[in-house]
């Protein structure tokens, strides 16, 4: 018999595209979601999304995700990630706290609502620091404070933005190389990892800012960091950040729905056929 | 696998048969980012402008 998972998503990129492909080499019967045009019913009907008990959930926007993602959970449908995972993962500040709780190098983070108190940590952590928003992706609004009118200065335009941007998080400047490190986890394992270079003009190394990617080697701590990582989010399929500091390996972010476009081309590994092959695994649990 | 031309380059970018709505595909010319747009047997693509707030990763 066929087994049928479901794709959830906003907008097909060649990401999702690589998904769809993958689903037909595993002959996989893959229901698509589109979440523009699907109404999701949240009570008042049983047995609601009764044709695939798992679902890929891609989309690009992480607050219909997130509430895509609950709504399915509540009629018992297994998602990947989970909403846990997501709600964990997508948010910055609560990523850290699971991250160090579980003993993971991570750097130093505070949080602040003030600019007084987000220039107290920022004399704690010194100069220069990070300070990043809590919900966000591709970098944006991520933002290199090289001295204290610097960071007086972001601070005072953060105040105009929506409130969540007010939320600062502020994080010392890890002294690594003009790279960091994304490994790819799905359930207990490192399936790919690669090297993420920051082009000349940028000290931030994403992909969506035309960073340069090449395959990088697991080693054993990759390994254990990054499988760690994702499992103090709650398990499921990441992308976890590393940076190479003078002390060793830390983890600074973990990706919740990841693209893995530039990953499959850095490292020849297919990634969407593992990743439906881990969704029809969850099928028969 | 059909092909709609590049509307800023004007390259033939390929199209899947089973090509979903909204679909993003890359110009393998100039590398811009076209959303395919589906009304009946028609095929068309377009400039996509692809950022939201919450959007990526």
């Amino acid at each position: 018999m066929t087994t049928s998972i479901g794709l959830v998503y906003d907008q097909i990129r060649p990401d999702e595209r690589m998904l769809i492909d993958a689903a037909k080499r595993e002959q996989v019967d893959l229901k698509l979601y589109d979440t523009n045009t699907t109404p999701f019913p949240v009570t008042g009907f049983p047995n609601r999304f009764e044709i695939t008990n798992v679902i890929l959930q891609r989309c690009i926007s992480y607050f219909r995700g997130l509430h895509v993602t609950a709504t399915l959970e509540s009629s018992g449908v297994l998602v990947v990630n989970s909403f846990e995972a997501l709600s964990t993962a997508g948010n910055k500040l609560l990523a850290s706290i699971r991250l160090a709780n579980s003993g993971i190098p991570t750097p130093k983070t505070f949080l602040a609502f003030t600019e007084e108190s987000a220039i107290q940590a920022l004399d704690k952590l010194g100069y220069p620091a990070v300070i990043k928003p809590v919900v966000g992706s591709w970098g944006r609004l991520v933002t290199l404070l090289k001295d204290q009118e610097m960071a007086k200065s972001i601070i005072e335009s953060r105040e105009y933005l929506h409130p969540i941007q007010q939320v600062y998080y502020l994080q010392e400047k890890i002294d690594r190389p003009g790279r960091d490190i994304r490994a790819f986890v799905i359930g207990d394992h490192v399936v790919a990892a690669m090297y993420r270079y920051a082009t000349d003009s940028e000290w931030r190394t994403n992909a969506a800012l035309g960073g340069r990617v090449e395959n990088c080697p697991v080693t054993p701590e990759i390994e254990e960091f990054s499988v760690r990582a994702a499992k103090s989010m709650g398990g499921g399929a990441f992308g976890v950040d590393l940076m190479e500091s003078k002390n060793g390996l830390v983890v600074h972010e973990v990706n919740h729905t990841t693209e893995f476009k530039a990953t499959v081309k850095a490292t020849g590994i297919d990634i969407p056929g593992l990743l439906i092959k881990y969704a029809v695994g969850m099928t028969r649990r | 696998m059909s092909s709609e031309k590049c509307p800023d380059c004007e390259a033939l970018v390929s199209v899947p048969d089973d090509a979903v709505n909204g679909e993003i595909v890359s110009c393998p010319d100039c590398g811009l980012d076209l959303e395919i747009a589906l009304a009946g047997q028609e095929r068309t693509v377009k400039p996509v402008v692809l950022e939201k707030e919450d959007w990526g990763e």
